[in-house]
């Protein structure tokens, strides 16, 4: 009888399963894994340590490049805890907008999941489908902030600015001309707001299609039912939350548990899986795009009827407009000193969190009084439930890994930051 | 944030452990700071007991108090030259390793701070929990409790340094294989120590001493004066108080 021993497996840093810099030495009998070992860290950037040598407002945009697939999400828990500590409540358009812009997040996350997922087990279609969409969310990121992606459109006391009465259109050019330039620039007639209204219309449809090449698809149920499966006690002993916890059958959303900006007065619902595996969480990730396209529009209909200002008149957190810096001198010595020296903030401490795409995203802030944070701890849903990689792949077959890590949803921007 | 049960967190917390936990509660935020020696105890009375069941321990990490309400910046008094320049001070990311802060009177340096949700009962708590020896930070190990603790205790031990006594595997986890140093401390430069280049003759990636300067543009500075108050007249009826 030969003797037939364990292999070790290296898989990534650099794995187009594994969605970005992962690094996962394993120990295989044959096929099933016998101990997984993720090595994280390959893209640690200290990001924490930074936030502590400026001024508030200056790592707002850090926060963008931690999950850099749902920023505008981890803005908020961050100003979120500025403005706890300060005392400063955003007003109600402002936080109406927040809303929003959290829910076209956790679609533009859902979609980069869903394609990627797709791409991980085999499905090359569902990427294409996805990325059109997004790219069309990704005009309104840009809309409001200039930026596609790395927005820093959340600030303590409310938003930069209010949102856009034009919506940017496509121009002319060799490759959009004539009836095909109507036809890409027929939701941008209007304002920004019109052209969410039009897209929210039209993307149950989309997720129809989606769902058309996924849930009945015979290989996608075969790579994801049963796969994985999360029991709700595990899944509370590992620190597990968003849809990983709730595609275990608990009922925990922090939108509706703990609200916070405006989500007490949307009308949404919360989907929750009954068996724990791959594939439910793929079915509660696709009903969260629906529900958020409902709170889209919900917002969208209140602020089309609700103009008002978007950030608070205190001119110790939130700079004057440049109209006034022209003409009052008190309004011209706020803004030097906000964007030179910045706001002090009470000493304190405060946990804020909020319900990012891919689980809690919370912010513990320190402050000793100082006009930079003392302490910065950001708390990423992805590293919780990496950290429980372990326990769930053992037995597991070596395709499932890849599973694994596309139901995750992980990026490694959070779990490293 | 709603709580199911009709009692205070706090009252529950101080007639249950009584003087083991020093209670504090700010915006509806409980923090509870205890000794290192009771923290296991604590902890499983915590996740276990009816009235509590803390499930989830959704995030622990360290923290160094080092320089804690310090400041750079002289803004109260003026001197015969005007006010300071603020370019002196012993912040992050203006000194070097040689240069470090060597504060010592900090009576206990470094804690961990475990943030604790209850899913049955809808509430949070905050624990906090020094440890004894500065050169030595040691804490008893909450991975028999919950095991999702693992790697957020090898993160503070990777960037603080504290030692988790128990913890099965305690590796650093962020940093770069190989490193030498707690980067989070507060007296460890924001430069770091070394860079990382590639040599053409040597044929490899080598490490060398940092070669650029520390520089900090915006000097820290605490005002507890006037512009809080006010912030907080022109804020009128819209100001919570903290």
């Amino acid at each position: 009888m030969q003797e037939i021993r364990n292999y070790t497996m290296n898989f990534g840093p650099q794995h187009p399963a594994a969605h970005g810099v992962l690094r996962l030495v394993m120990e295989m009998d044959g096929e099933t894994i016998v101990r997984a070992d993720p090595h994280i860290g390959l893209l640690h950037r200290g990001t924490e340590k930074l936030a502590e040598s400026k001024p508030f407002n200056q790592s707002i945009g850090y926060m963008d490049r931690l999950d850099y697939v749902s920023m505008m999400c981890n803005e908020h828990a961050y100003v979120r805890a500025i403005e706890t500590l300060l005392g400063v409540e955003a007003p109600v358009r402002a936080q109406y907008i927040r809303t929003m812009f959290d829910e076209i997040t956790r679609i533009l996350n859902h979609l980069m999941w869903i394609g990627s997922n797709g791409l991980d087990l085999g499905a090359m279609a569902v990427f294409l489908y996805a990325f059109r969409e997004r790219e069309e969310l990704m005009d309104v990121y840009e809309a409001v902030s200039g930026a596609r992606m790395h927005a820093t459109y959340y600030r303590p006391g409310g938003v930069y600015r209010d949102l856009p009465a034009q919506m940017s259109q496509y121009r002319e050019s060799p490759w959009h001309k004539g009836n095909d330039l109507k036809r890409i620039n027929s939701w941008r007639e209007g304002s920004m707001l019109d052209y969410l209204e039009a897209f929210t219309a039209d993307f149950p449809t989309k997720v129809d299609e989606y769902e058309e090449l996924l849930t009945t698809n015979r290989i996608w149920k075969q790579r994801t039912v049963g796969i994985g499966v999360i029991s709700p006690e595990l899944a509370q002993q590992w620190g597990m939350t968003g849809v990983m916890l709730r595609g275990s059958g608990v009922e925990w959303d922090l939108r509706k548990k703990q609200p916070y900006a405006k989500y007490a007065e949307m009308d949404f619902d919360i989907p929750v899986g009954v068996n724990g595996d791959c594939y439910d969480r793929y079915l509660c990730r696709v009903e969260e795009m629906r529900q958020s396209n409902r709170i889209i529009q919900q917002c969208v209909q209140w602020l089309k009827a609700n103009p008002g200002p978007v950030m608070v008149k205190n001119f110790k957190v939130a700079p004057p407009s440049r109209v006034e810096m022209k003409e009052d001198m008190e309004a011209l010595i706020h803004h030097f000193k906000l964007f030179t020296e910045g706001y002090c903030v009470p000493a304190g401490e405060t946990y804020c969190a909020v319900e990012a795409p891919k689980g809690e995203f919370g912010c513990y802030l320190v402050s000793d009084g100082a006009n930079k944070p003392f302490r910065v701890h950001l708390r990423a849903p992805g590293f919780a439930h990496l950290s429980s990689m372990d326990t769930i792949v053992r037995g597991h077959m070596l395709a499932d890994v890849v599973a694994m890590i596309g139901t995750y949803d992980l990026v490694f921007g959070e779990v490293d930051r | 944030m709603t709580d199911t049960s009709a009692t205070p967190l706090s009252d529950q917390l101080a007639a249950r452990f009584g003087d083991t936990l020093t209670l504090s509660t700010v915006r509806n935020e409980t923090t509870a700071d205890l000794a290192a020696a009771d923290l296991i105890a604590v902890a499983t009375a915590l996740r276990d007991e009816p009235a509590f069941r803390f499930s989830e321990l959704i995030d622990l990490c360290g923290i160094d108090y080092l320089g804690y309400g310090q400041t750079e910046w002289n803004t109260e008094s003026v001197s015969g030259t005007g006010f300071s320049r603020g370019v002196e001070g012993q912040a992050m990311g203006r000194f070097t390793w040689a240069g470090r802060p060597r504060d010592n009177d900090h009576p206990r340096r470094f804690a961990s701070v475990i943030q604790l949700l209850s899913i049955e009962h809808n509430r949070r708590l905050r624990l906090r929990v020094f440890c004894d020896d500065d050169t030595m930070p040691l804490l008893p190990s909450l991975t028999l409790v919950w095991p999702s603790v693992n790697w957020f205790e090898r993160e503070a031990f990777d960037l603080y340094g504290i030692i988790f006594d128990g913890h099965q595997d305690l590796r650093r986890i962020l940093t770069d294989y190989g490193f030498v140093g707690h980067p989070f401390r507060k007296d460890f430069p924001l430069i770091g120590n070394v860079e990382v280049r590639y040599d053409p003759e040597q044929k490899r990636v080598i490490y060398e001493p940092v070669s650029i300067e520390p520089r900090v543009l915006v000097p820290r500075t605490i005002r507890d004066d006037a512009d809080l108050m006010q912030a907080r007249a022109e804020a009128g009826d819209q100001w919570r108080e903290n």
